[in-house]
């Protein structure tokens, strides 16, 4: 009785492991290829033959003249996309206090004339670490900080803004968004 | 709660349920071995399967020989997935040069995934090659669903049958499963994952220059991403489908390669639970009566969407802690609000929340934000979906037949209610079965509950725990819940890459999977040598809403109770004072 | 034997003064834990008595974990819930005792005639009845008690078995046929038996009887200890959540900077709160008082599993006559031949009866005499001779010979071919259309009777089957509760279909031989249904045997009795519906104390979880919805109602939970909505009237 299945066990699990481990991923990666190339390979921008980056992996920035992204608990620095994580902090954790206090404080010293509330997205850090977007509200609170250190109007970065904002699939699934790469390098761009 | 949000979470509902038919009568046909549309496709590779395997297609077994069948079946799964861990580094598809992962998370790892709970105490980008990720756990996730899947046919067989002693052929409903159900709906989803950005390659990782130089903790400049990639698709279609749960990457389906748009997530919330609630209808049809596959569903939903809607609304109302006015929590077309934390803009409140019910209730573990961030009283829903013994839709086979369980122990006592021995789709239900069924109910909460305990008072346990105050213990029983629970989501702060947490959660897991299918198949060897019992007008109806009103009330009175005192002590008060 | 002892059994016996007393004793000798321990539930709970008792010495001198008037107060209640849990179990082994106590009263030592040859008139000795075995023949004459179980092999006379069914009226045994078995006991009034012993000592039924009263308690039916599966799961479940909480009191407390940890004392508390105490205290009162319930019914089942059972039945199979009919004919009209008034024929057909004491013939009288005003006329006045009904004529009838006169009146009333022969035989005929209306009679399921008067045929009297009162009500209960009822008859097809419809029996079997019966048993069975008969006759053995609950008539034969798995005293068929109710209300008290006891948690965890972590978590204050004073009081008056519930409920649990013939589907409403919801809401109420209590009286401040 214990031996009789020893070969349909083993047999079974050689062939699923080839069935499944193999052939079913080389499959899938075949057609990946075939199909949807950019897709498959991490939907890389490229800029004159150089990538630039990836539109699903967000970057952080932290100087004035850029949109900032959201909060990044990845290690060793921010956004690494080798580590992704969430920064897993409880409501009630005091460090989540800190956290979101020193965005403030960080949001408030560059723009200390911007007494709007702080779409609640731009204080938190992302569950991946990576989160490409932010809301709309977000990139709209931080208008007058860009429009005032590139020295262009707020009119045109609201008209980026709108061209870079994706909203919900078929107006119901998701959250309207803005990717920040592809927005920080419209800015670029533009001057 | 929106309105949009609370469209979207009708939507996935509504959807969920057109699949529920079609799907649930394809899987029935596999499994009564007639004939469908895929059959010129893999019949011949069927056939040759159980020739170079040695199976004879006609064979059937008695309970005992299928659970050896399984056992044996899952225990060289097992060893596998431990010998490829501990010796990647000598092998091919390992790019990044991934060195042989330790024998206490090995250990872990391979329960984790040959169990079906995917818990993940290593971080997948960082520790596992590609070879790992296929050989090892693409396998794992196609054979353990299936091997669900199987003891769920054998112990249906035993309830549709009667004065019979086989059940069915362990290794012929396995590898159907696999061949007519899980494979080629991993198939299309990995496609249409994969149309929407999830990666499938076997490319080293990628650097590329940052727009804008940063530094890490220690000051130094950074200038480049390194970006990570793979055969990701491919993994997270059968990791979603089979409620699996164990992501890709360490972010799991928060990160933008494994769920990258709203509609990837949509479709990969619906793979959650898509074969468990279709399997209700598989149930019915292969019973013969397909009123007891609804009234199960019907009593899975009753509870799942008010759960929903709670975590709904405790997510979107925010942290009040944070509630200085220099914050915007509140939520408009613009503003995703709430609590964000732990969350990705593009899914927002609804889909998070919706994720985490579906994730924690199918037993899959998959996750689209950090639950470990929610609020106290997402958490717990969390958490509750859990306690009630993944039952409601379950991991793929095994929420089912762990609801029938909780179906015999309502039909026992209503059957005394009414003043008649109890009997359950003709089969009487005596000592035997109380015996079976009592073992099940109470194994994982007894598990749970010591492990936990064992946690809270050693010193590697507490150290491991990651926030203060209350929230510490709902890490650790969220993290013996998940693993006794096969569950595979967890308050992740919480450090579990240990060998006491490697060690006591592999044990959970093992116990949370096979100590509860032996008795599940013994129960069915048992109903399906009973004499069929005719239903008369004295027979109870059990497809009326009286009697899910009452199925109902036996899940949660054996699943929340014995939970309460732990729950008051975690999530409970921990609520209380953020809203003090 | 007296018919004093017959009365003892036969009246239920009430709860008196002494039995309160005699229970309390026993009571307190189940506390043995090795008597406990086949009650998993109770046994936890006199452990943790044990445990809490030592807990309050200690803090009596002065090491306590708590004050030691509280501990003192929980250990006293927790021994107080094994006493109402032993309590309600020796109260309803109190009945039982009784019972067997006065049936024991009874079987004396007779003293026995052994014959030396197995005929009448061959020499005996006397012996003690305790030297009796199985094949020995006795003599029992007029006034003897018969020594033994026994099967009368010669003689007939008139036995006293009012010792067992409590009937006072003598009944005939003689051998052969069905009335030939006597049961030891009993006495021989007049005339003598030849009797062979059937059964060894010991083994005769009055001691079967005594054993089963006394031993109910002894054997767990089948579904009992699948109940108790269930409960020891939950108890275990429980100890675990208990067990668990002072590690996550000591970790709350760190976690939060305050507090203590909780005591052994409220762990202790809370587990015997939670685990479910009411059902598993009286679960074995509930199993002894539905065998007691059977017992006042003049039923004696062989088994509780025989019991539950009867609950569980779903085909009937009765006979008719007896358990449908009332076992006689009555006439129900009279129809005229051509040319003769129906006032004559009345007239004739009641003079015919006159002396006819059987039922039928007296149903006659009352009919003529309802219908035509005619008055009976005493048979002497009119210088009459009754002719009584014979087996060779089949007729009854009365000669006439008024005095002086000729003109002699020679009546005769009987069945359709009897009359015909007896008036071809005397030179008259038979009118065809006399012919026709038997015949249309017989189809509408009655019995025609002919009358005759000299040559004359006058016409015909319906005598029909008269269905019992109310039967039909009581048989569209039983398919309400989804039992099917099938009569079983000796009648013809057109009879039985006519007597079927008018009692309502969802099918019947006609020209029923014994066979039939057995076949038609193992048929349902094979398909999955269980049977329930009554039998009383040797030829029902094997079907007895056969069907799952077999109802043997006392007056039945040894064999019969022997094949049954309950007998009924009363010998009356009709109880046997009376038995599948106590069989559904055994199941029924069982399942809705279940439901209530497991209810009863919710309220328990808000009285205590708040309470005992008071110090570590203020804030779960909020979970005190009940507004309980303070920790103390709450805890106490958790465990105090956790208590008291159990007493409170011994009533229910001796007396069975009312039975009423709904749906499966309305029953299960019904007591969801009683004791469920009901079982959620008492203990709300019931803690907080006894904390206001207990503040009241100044316990708790």
């Amino acid at each position: 009785m214990l031996l009789k299945p020893l070969r349909p066990a083993l047999v079974l699990l050689i062939i699923m492991t080839i069935l499944t481990g193999i052939i079913y991923p080389f499959i899938i990666t075949g057609l990946a290829q075939l199909c949807f190339p950019a897709k498959a390979n991490g939907s890389f921008m490229i800029n004159k033959g150089k990538v630039i980056g990836s539109e699903l992996i967000g970057q952080k920035f932290i100087s004035p003249k850029y949109f900032w992204t959201r909060l990044s608990a990845t290690s060793p620095l921010p956004y690494n996309a080798t580590a992704s994580t969430g920064s897993n902090y409880g409501p009630l954790n005091p460090a989540l206090l800190k956290a979101v206090t020193k965005r403030i404080d960080d949001l408030k010293g560059m723009d200390s004339l911007n007494n709007k509330p702080i779409p609640v997205d731009l204080v938190t850090s992302s569950s991946s670490g990576l989160d490409p977007h932010i809301s709309v509200a977000s990139a709209q609170y931080q208008v007058p900080r860009i429009a005032r250190s590139r020295g262009i109007g707020e009119k045109q970065i609201q008209l980026l803004i709108e061209k870079y904002t994706e909203g919900r699939t078929l107006g119901i699934l998701g959250e309207p968004r803005v990717n920040v790469l592809k927005l920080n390098y419209a800015l670029d761009e533009f001057k | 709660m929106t309105a949009n949000g609370i469209f979207q979470i009708i939507l996935y509902l509504f959807v969920l349920l057109l699949t529920v038919k079609p799907l649930g009568l394809f899987m029935a046909k596999v499994f009564q071995r007639e004939r469908t549309f895929l059959d010129p496709i893999f019949g011949p590779v069927e056939r040759l399967i159980y020739r170079i395997a040695g199976i004879n297609p006609d064979d059937e077994m008695d309970w005992k020989q299928n659970a050896i069948a399984m056992l044996i079946f899952n225990f060289f799964g097992l060893i596998i997935v431990y010998a490829i861990q501990r010796l990647q580094q000598f092998f091919f598809l390992n790019p990044q040069g991934m060195s042989a992962v330790s024998p206490d998370s090995s250990f872990n790892t391979a329960v984790s995934f040959t169990s079906n709970t995917n818990w993940q105490g290593y971080s997948g980008e960082m520790t596992m090659s590609y070879l790992t990720q296929m050989l090892a756990l693409t396998v794992q996730n196609f054979v353990s669903s299936a091997t669900g899947i199987a003891i769920l046919v054998l112990f249906i067989r035993g309830l549709a049958r009667h004065s019979a002693t086989t059940l069915g052929n362990f290794w012929i409903d396995m590898t159907r499963s696999i061949l007519y159900i899980l494979l080629p709906l991993s198939i299309v989803l990995a496609l249409l994952l994969i149309s929407q950005g999830v990666v499938q390659n076997y490319s080293p990782s990628v650097e590329i220059p940052l727009l804008e130089p940063t530094r890490d903790v220690s000051g130094t400049t950074v200038t480049n991403q390194v970006i990570v990639m793979g055969p990701a698709a491919s993994q997270i279609a059968i990791k979603q489908l089979g409620t699996n749960g164990g992501g890709f990457f360490n972010g799991n389906s928060a990160h933008p390669f494994e769920n990258p748009t709203p509609l990837s997530n949509f479709l990969e919330m619906l793979s959650i639970l898509l074969v468990a609630a279709a399997l209700c209808y598989t149930y019915g049809v292969m019973v013969k009566d397909t009123r007891q596959g609804w009234a199960i569903l019907a009593a899975m939903l009753i509870i799942f969407i008010p759960v929903v809607f709670c975590t709904y609304n405790a997510e979107i109302s925010g942290n009040p802690k944070l509630s200085a006015s220099a914050i915007d929590q509140k939520t408009s077309d613009i503003n995703p609000g709430g609590n964000m934390e732990g969350k990705e803009v593009r899914f927002g409140i609804a889909n998070s929340a919706l994720w985490a019910i579906a994730t924690t209730s199918a037993s899959n573990g998959s996750v689209n934000s950090m639950h470990d961030s929610f609020t106290p009283i997402g958490g717990l829903a969390a958490l509750v979906m859990m306690h009630l013994g993944e039952v409601v839709f379950g991991g793929v086979g095994s929420g089912l037949y762990g609801i029938v369980i909780f179906v015999i122990v309502a039909v026992f006592v209503a059957g005394l209610l009414v003043g008649r021995t109890p009997e359950y789709l003709g089969h009487k239900i005596e000592t035997y079965e109380m015996k079976m069924a009592s073992l099940l109910i109470l194994i994982m909460p007894l598990t749970v509950l010591f492990l936990t305990a064992l946690a809270v008072i050693t010193t590697a346990g507490k150290a491991a725990v990651f926030n203060t105050g209350p929230h510490g213990l709902s890490e650790i029983l969220y993290a013996f819940t998940s693993q006794g629970n096969n569950n595979g989501s967890a308050f992740a702060g919480l450090s579990v890459n240990n060998p006491f947490y490697n060690v006591t959660g592999g044990i959970a897991m093992l116990i949370g999977r096979y100590w509860l299918a032996v008795p599940t198949l013994a129960l069915a060897g048992s109903l399906v040598r009973k004499k069929l019992v005719p239903p008369s007008e004295g027979t109870l109806p059990i497809h009326t809403p009286l009697f899910i009103f009452w199925l109902i009330a036996i899940i949660i009175i054996v699943g929340v109770l014995n939970f309460l005192p732990a729950l008051a002590l975690g999530p409970l008060v921990e609520h209380l004072l953020m809203v003090q | 034997m007296t018919t004093q002892s017959l009365d003892q059994l036969k009246r239920p016996i009430g709860l008196t003064g002494s039995m309160y007393m005699h229970a309390l004793f026993y009571s307190l000798k189940k506390f043995n834990p090795i008597l406990m321990v086949r009650n998993p539930v109770m046994f936890v709970v006199e452990v943790v008595s044990v445990l809490c008792t030592v807990l309050w010495i200690q803090a009596l001198i002065g090491y306590g974990e708590a004050p030691a008037w509280f501990i003192g107060s929980i250990s006293a209640w927790l021994w107080l819930t094994v006493l109402f849990a032993n309590f309600s179990e020796a109260l309803a082994e109190g009945r039982g005792k009784a019972q067997a106590d006065a049936l024991r009263k009874s079987r004396r030592d007779a003293s026995a005639k052994l014959l030396n040859e197995p005929t009448y008139g061959s020499l005996y000795k006397t012996v003690s009845s305790i030297d009796l075995k199985k094949g020995d023949v006795l003599l029992v004459e007029a006034g003897e008690i018969i020594a033994s179980d026994g099967e009368v092999i010669e003689g007939i006379a008139s036995v006293d078995e009012s010792a067992i069914t409590g009937e006072s009226a003598p009944v005939i045994r003689e051998s052969g046929g069905d009335r030939s078995a006597v049961t030891g006991g009993t006495r021989v009034l007049s005339d003598w038996l030849v009797i062979r012993v059937t059964v060894d000592m010991g083994g005769g039924f009055l001691d079967r009887m005594i054993h089963m009263i006394e031993g109910a308690k002894r054997q767990k039916t089948p579904n009992e200890i699948a109940l108790n599966i269930l409960l020891a799961a939950f108890t275990i479940i429980f100890l675990g959540v208990c067990v668990s909480l002072l590690p996550f009191s000591l970790y709350s407390i760190e976690a939060a900077g305050q507090g203590n940890p909780i005591t052994v004392t409220v762990l202790i508390a809370l587990l015997v709160c939670l685990i479910p105490t009411t059902i598993g205290g009286l679960l074995s009162a509930i199993g002894i008082a539905g065998m007691d319930r059977m017992i006042r019914h003049n039923v004696i089942a062989t088994s509780g599993r025989a019991i539950e059972a009867a609950g569980d039945v779903d085909v009937l199979l009765l006979d008719k006559t007896g358990t449908i009919t009332m076992g006689n004919r009555m006439a129900t009209e009279f129809t005229s031949a051509p040319g003769i008034l129906k006032e004559r024929l009345a007239d004739v057909a009641q003079l015919a009866s006159l002396a006819d004491e059987t039922p039928e013939g007296r149903s006659i009288v009352i009919l003529a005499k309802e219908k035509y005003g005619l008055r009976g006329r005493d048979v002497h006045d009119i210088h009459a001779h009754f002719i009584p009904f014979s087996a060779q004529t089949r007729m009854s009838g009365i000669n006439i010979q008024p005095e002086g006169k000729n003109g002699k009146r020679i009546i005769r009333k009987g069945a359709a071919d009897a009359i015909r022969m007896y008036v071809v035989e005397i030179g008259g005929s038979f009118p065809s259309t006399v012919n026709l209306m038997v015949q249309e009679i017989s189809r509408l399921g009655a019995t025609p009777l002919v009358v005759v008067e000299n040559k004359e045929v006058l016409g015909v009297v319906h005598l029909k089957d008269i269905v019992k009162g109310g039967i039909k009500e009581r048989f569209s209960r039983l398919r309400k509760m989804g039992i099917k009822t099938v009569m079983i008859t000796g009648d013809n097809r057109l009879t039985a279909t006519a007597i079927a419809a008018e009692a309502g029996v969802d099918d019947f079997l006609s020209e029923a031989k014994p066979e039939d019966k057995l076949k038609l048993i193992r048929e349902y069975q094979k398909g999955g249904r269980l049977v329930a008969m009554t039998g009383d006759g040797t030829n029902d053995a094997p079907a007895l045997a056969q069907a799952d609950v077999a109802v043997a008539m006392n007056t039945g034969t040894q064999s019969a009795r022997e094949a049954a798995n309950m007998v009924d005293l009363d010998s009356n068929p009709t109880k046997l519906l009376e038995i599948v109710e106590i069989g559904k209300q055994l199941l029924m008290t069982r399942g809705t104390l279940t439901t209530f006891s497991i209810a009863n948690d919710v309220a328990k965890y808000f009285a205590i979880i708040p309470a005992a972590f008071a110090t570590t978590y203020p804030a779960l204050d909020i979970l005190n919805i009940m507004k309980l004073t303070t920790p103390e009081s709450a805890i106490l008056s958790a465990v105090i109602f956790n208590a008291l519930i159990i007493t409170a409920l011994i009533p229910l649990a001796l007396k069975g939970v009312g039975y009423r013939a709904m749906s499966a589907a309305q029953l299960l409403r019904r007591h969801l909505l009683i004791y469920g919801i009901g079982g959620v809401i008492t203990p709300f109420i019931g803690i907080k009237l006894i904390d206001m209590l207990l503040i009241f009286m100044g316990v708790c401040q």
